[in-house]
């Protein structure tokens, strides 16, 4: 049996198939991940550091050093995090390493491990130069600028690449509500990416600087909200999975901390505790964004109804023809 | 640095495409379920021959079934379907039973998502056409699992102690076995000959033969799963005579390999990627606060 028979207790609400005769006992037909909440949470930090690197990396080039700083920092924080993330959430931690043996295009897994691998030391350079200031002057406290400013631009260039390819290690499964949300899921993290990175940048840098931070908010939190609804009607019988309880508690969550996030970013202008505080809500909005996409695809996965039904109608359709 | 090719190169030989020199015949199973007797023989041969543990021992009330699904520590797997239909004899009054087992395995997929998602490589395509799971390389990041369109792959997690605890694990289709010039355990217990183990052109022909001779005999719901390579896993390596809906055995009943569709994933990523960039040059360029 799958050990424990794990699946079969978190089925979609108790809710049974409509025929439950063309199910085996209602079992789900694939497995469900076996990812603990280390994964969601590397889907959020990921995001976190991607979205911050951006900012960071204008804020350098403008010359805003307070966002920068800040940007910097939050980001290595962020990277750290999903290392650990990442690592803890195998099944054997001591061989990660060998994730590095291989390079393979048809693993999202593989690509993002080498994302990762090109980013990191990008963007810890880039926040290792910000404590000159603390260190004793001298020819390294004098080089640092240069190369932070080198590092954080290509720890930018990267950034996209790793706040985008988490939807497709997703995607790139069996489970229904992730697989047939391909399109859209790209979409819904590069938003829910820009909209956290923005909240870092809210939070850490002074009124005269967040100008970007603000329009970042905004955008990042419009396509958040944009590319999540369609998740939650337009993808037919899979919008089912995002609108079931536990993901549609999450998502309605996430839809008005994103927009109350926007909203405070506009309006706080003149108030850096206002900013504040919508920064916060958009990084928390980010966090519910990834929760609920998450367990829509546990939903989908538990019920075979989502595997079922639409390989049954796409049978028919081809016998029809 | 290793790469699967096989799907770049497209090739019906997945052992060829996976870069093996004039390979051995690509070899497989068919299970003819319409002689299954639901002996569980080839569960507890499986178990024995490859050293799995014990998985829980609890009884379900899904008829014979107490095992469940396949996964990590269960590589056959007996299902038992009861079915309400028309006595002979009774007027079209439903109190007959038809029972349906079929023992399940891993399908030793031409396009085998699990090998393709695996980031370690640990995931091998044999000589043979098989797909194995290398123990040693595994480092149980559990992508696999979820890739499988048949949820036949999973971590084991127990007994504490058991050496391959962590790990994804799933029917190896004997290849220490086959390797040998034997025939899968599954396949050697099986009183009926209800699995057969031959090279996959040989199985292919005799499946046909058996459902057209099924069908002959007036059996109309005789049917193969698995057995065109124009489906969305490529052909299987395992195929079945089902005679039923393969969604009633907790089959899918169409299944693709996800992997088909992640160039598109890849190519709206890269949108996204841009759209990134293209934002976050906008708040920059848009003004001077
Ligand atoms: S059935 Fe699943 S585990 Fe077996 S080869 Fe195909 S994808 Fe891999």
């Amino acid at each position: 049996m799958t050990d424990e028979a794990r699946a079969s207790d978190s089925g979609a609400a108790g809710e049974p198939a409509p025929d439950a005769s063309r199910s085996y006992y209602g079992r789900p037909v694939i497995k469900a991940p076996v990812w603990k909440h280390d994964i969601t949470a590397y889907l959020f930090t990921g995001g976190l550091a991607a979205g911050s690197s951006l900012l960071a990396a204008g804020a350098d080039l403008t010359g805003r050093h307070e966002l920068r700083r800040g940007c910097r920092l939050a980001s290595l924080a962020a990277l750290s995090a999903s290392t650990w993330f990442l690592i803890h959430d195998l099944g054997r931690p001591s061989r990660f390493a060998n994730m590095l043996r291989v390079f393979k295009p048809t693993s999202p897994m593989s690509m993002g491990t080498w994302i990762l691998a090109a980013y990191g030391p990008m963007a810890g350079l880039a926040a290792a130069s910000e404590v000159t200031g603390v260190l004793p002057a001298g020819v390294a406290s004098r080089a640092l600028p240069g190369v932070g400013r080198a590092a954080g631009v290509a720890a930018a260039g990267l950034a996209p690449l790793l706040g985008t390819y988490t939807a497709v290690l997703l995607a790139d499964t069996a489970v229904p509500a992730w697989h047939d949300a391909g399109r859209h899921l790209p979409f819904v993290f590069a938003g829910s990416a820009l909209a956290s990175g923005a909240g870092v940048g809210l939070l850490a840098a002074p009124l005269g600087q967040v100008g970007p931070a603000r329009r970042m908010a905004v955008a990042g939190a419009a396509a958040e909200l944009a590319a999540t609804s369609v998740l939650e009607h337009r993808l037919g019988l899979q919008s089912e999975a995002y609108r079931s309880a536990a993901p549609a508690r999450f998502l309605r969550l996430a839809r008005g901390l994103a927009a109350a996030g926007a909203v405070a970013a506009v309006t706080g202008r003149r108030s850096r505790v206002l900013s504040a505080l919508g920064g916060a809500a958009l990084l928390a909005g980010s966090i519910c964004t990834r929760c609920g996409v998450y367990q829509a695809g546990l939903v989908s996965a538990a019920d075979p109804r989502f595997t079922v039904l639409p390989q049954r109608q796409r049978l028919d359709a081809g016998q029809a023809r | 640095m290793i790469t699967e090719r096989s799907r770049l190169l497209g090739s019906l030989d997945p052992a060829a495409g996976s870069g093996y020199v004039e390979p051995p015949p690509r070899v497989g199973f068919f299970t003819d379920t319409s002689i299954c007797i639901g002996c569980k023989a080839c569960e507890v041969a499986c178990k024995e021959w490859n050293g799995i543990p014990q998985d829980g021992i609890e009884l379900t009330g899904m008829s014979y079934d107490n095992s469940v699904g396949l996964g990590a520590s269960t590589w056959r797997h007996v299902a038992f379907i009861e079915q309400r239909v028309a006595a002979p004899g009774a007027g079209g009054d439903e109190t007959g039973v038809r029972w349906l087992m079929s023992s399940d395995v891993c399908k030793h997929c031409t396009s085998a998502a699990c090998l393709d998602v695996c980031p370690t490589g640990s995931l091998l395509r044999t000589e043979l056409g098989t797909v194995v799971v290398q123990d040693d390389i595994c480092n149980g990041c559990g992508y696999c699992i979820p890739a499988c369109p048949y949820g036949v792959i999973d971590q084991r997690r127990s007994p504490d102690g058991d050496r391959n605890v962590g790990l994804a694990q799933k029917c190896t289709l004997c290849y220490d076995r086959t390797g040998a010039g034997l025939e899968p355990a599954c396949a050697k217990a099986c009183p009926t000959d209800s699995i057969q183990f031959g090279s996959l052109d040989e199985l292919r022909k005799r499946a046909a033969g058996r459902v057209g001779a099924l069908r002959a005999a007036g059996v109309a719901d005789a049917r193969l799963y698995g057995e065109d390579p124009a489906d969305g896993v490529g052909g299987a390596g395992s195929l079945f005579l089902l005679l039923d809906d393969p969604e009633v055995y907790g089959l899918p009943p169409d299944p693709v390999c996800t992997t088909r569709d992640l160039p598109a994933m890849w190519r709206r990523a890269a949108v996204a990627a841009a759209t990134m960039a293209a934002v976050t040059a906008f708040a920059f360029l848009g003004s001077r606060s």
